[in-house]
């Protein structure tokens, strides 16, 4: 059987344009875009180049695009640069009780550091009210960071409207779009964020490259200090071959997105009816219309996520989910029970995320091998005797 | 991540269901750390002469639960009895560290069932089962935070310091 991928959002296969301009770049040999010959000079032409594409994407300036190695770079970078910025002018930072780690862990380190936190909740469908925002924010208030979608749900947040109360405030506003860039389409001076975060590995560009927004005039600190390169905001060697894919990977993206979006959400709808149609007793998690179209989080009652992935990757179908077992920590997803989501219920969740290659009989297969499984382990579960 | 014994025991397991009017029944676990096991038996000449379980979990408790049954069954009540987490880890060849809080598990829910039998051989009334909300069980690896808001905790406190949340800590390793 065809392997078949259900885990996008844990890496996406590469477009072939962009693996072809990476070998290609690998054979050239390409020198240090720092050098001051001729070697270096043509590295820098390839980073320019591909820095206007990422530009484009998410309709910046090419000068307010950093390079970082991924996300949680980028996300540490906006967090505690923005932060360790402001310190004198105050030390209390916003975010929601759904963030992803590397802006929550972050916010911890800040609060090793005496920094006062405060966390929005969100409602039953994972979206933060606006308004929750403004209550919150205090005279010593430095940085509200709220991410754009949430990566295991999938609810898009009204970011638009808290930015504003963020610039009335003043207070710099950092927005983790990793999961939304390249796959909605993202307007910065729209959403009127000072910072932004996003990876290539996103929208099938390799892993180990990310990128941050930062709106000119922003004050940040460096979370890279070192030899000046990416004009002093983030030192280190830059990663050339990453950044020329994502460059490719995001000319792509823009050209492809509306056509890619309409195929996602017919995508989406067959899941959708399938579960419903195949499955008892399941919950969807997420909010039903702002929500990625590329993301299904499904929470099945009565059994455990890890072993539903286990059975599933015996059929060659990979997805993801979020129990405490699977996770390593052994603690249930900070996003389901902040969602309201029974400890039980959290365990029995899958992640389902899907691309542009991702079809129809990838699906209705999916589907198939997904109710067979449910059907073994809720025979082999104490909870489901007990219903 | 799991050895050939581990998958093989998870994909066919061994003994799955409930006894229906069985001589000892064994809990153990909640969902909040995201393991349940519930093991009945069948005791006959003082052996174990049926077993069967069900459980709520990942690949590695199936596994585990499956193999504790197969080692369980037809054994006399003395030899189950030693039936350890170490034994049960050994017999699958090994578990990765996260997750050899299931084997502790299975063996539990074993020793459970075996004792409540007993409690009811001598007439005692049937233990009250620790398988509320409320319980949960850490590692040394997840270190005792709150599940709710992630702040340290201390095996034997009833309630989170922080947020307030009723919550047990209990050492499983």
């Amino acid at each position: 059987m065809n392997p078949i991928n259900l885990d996008y959002i844990s890496s996406n296969p590469l477009l072939p344009e962009v693996k072809n301009a990476m070998i290609e770049a690998i054979k050239k040999d390409y020198g240090n875009p720092s050098s001051a010959h001729q070697l270096g000079e043509e590295a820098a032409v390839e980073i320019k180049n591909a820095r206007e594409k990422v530009a484009k994407l998410i309709t910046a300036s090419p000068d307010e695009i950093i390079f970082t190695s991924c996300g949680t770079e980028s996300n540490n970078h906006a967090i505690k640069g923005a932060a360790f910025a402001k310190k004198d002018k105050g030390k209390h930072v916003i975010t929601s009780d759904i963030e992803h780690n590397s802006v929550l862990k972050p916010i911890r380190t800040l609060r090793t550091l005496g920094y006062d936190t405060t966390s929005v909740s969100v409602d039953q469908f994972g979206r933060v009210k606006p308004d929750d925002v403004l209550k919150a924010i205090r005279d010593d208030t430095v940085l509200i960071s709220i991410m754009h979608a949430n990566n295991e749900i999938g609810t898009i947040q009204p970011i638009k409207e808290i930015a504003q109360i963020a610039r009335e405030k003043k207070i710099t506003i950092h927005c983790d779009a990793v999961s939304s860039v390249g796959v909605v389409p993202i307007d910065v001076h729209d959403l009127g964020i000072d910072l932004l975060s996003f990876a290539a590995n996103q929208f099938n560009g390799p892993s180990g490259v990310g990128g941050l927004y930062i709106r000119k005039g922003t004050s940040l600190w460096p979370l890279l200090d070192g030899g000046g390169q990416e004009n002093k905001r983030r030192g280190g060697t830059e990663n050339l071959i990453g950044i020329i894919g994502m460059g490719m990977a995001s000319e792509i993206t823009l050209k492809e997105m509306d056509s890619r979006i309409k195929h996602l959400k017919r995508i989406k709808e067959r899941l959708t009816n399938g579960f419903k149609e195949n499955i008892d007793d399941i919950i969807f998690n997420g909010h039903p219309e702002y929500s990625l179209p590329n993301l299904i989080s499904l929470s099945i009652k009565y059994i455990e996520g890890e072993s539903i992935v286990l059975m599933l990757d015996e059929e060659n179908i990979a997805v993801a989910t979020k129990s405490a077992c699977a996770s390593g920590s052994l603690r249930a997803s900070h996003v389901l029970i902040a969602i309201g989501r029974d400890y039980a219920d959290a365990q029995g969740t899958l992640v389902i995320t899907y691309g542009r290659d991702t079809t129809e009989n990838d699906i209705d297969r999916f589907l198939e091998v997904l109710k067979k499984t449910v059907d073994t382990l809720r025979k082999m579960s104490p909870l489901y005797q007990k219903k | 991540m799991y050895s050939k014994t581990v998958m093989d025991h998870f994909k066919n397991p061994r003994n799955v269901g409930e006894i229906q009017g069985a001589d000892g029944v064994g809990e153990v676990g909640n969902p909040i750390c995201g393991d349940m096991m519930k093991i009945t038996i069948k005791v006959a000449n003082d052996s174990i002469k049926d077993i069967k379980f069900l459980t709520f979990g990942c690949g590695a408790a199936i596994a585990v639960s499956s193999m504790v049954t197969e080692m369980a069954k037809g054994k006399t009540l003395d030899e189950a009895k030693k039936i350890s987490k170490e034994s049960v880890a050994q017999a699958l060849e090994d578990l990765p560290m996260n997750k050899l809080h299931c084997s502790n598990l299975g063996a539990d829910a074993l020793h459970m069932a075996i004792k409540d039998y007993e409690n009811h051989k001598a007439g005692k009334v049937k233990e009250q089962q620790d398988t509320t909300e409320g319980y949960h069980c850490y590692t040394e690896e997840a270190s005792g935070r709150c599940p709710y808001c992630d702040s340290e905790m201390h095996t034997g406190e009833k309630a989170c310091a922080l947020c307030g949340r009723k919550i047990e800590i209990k050492l499983s390793m």
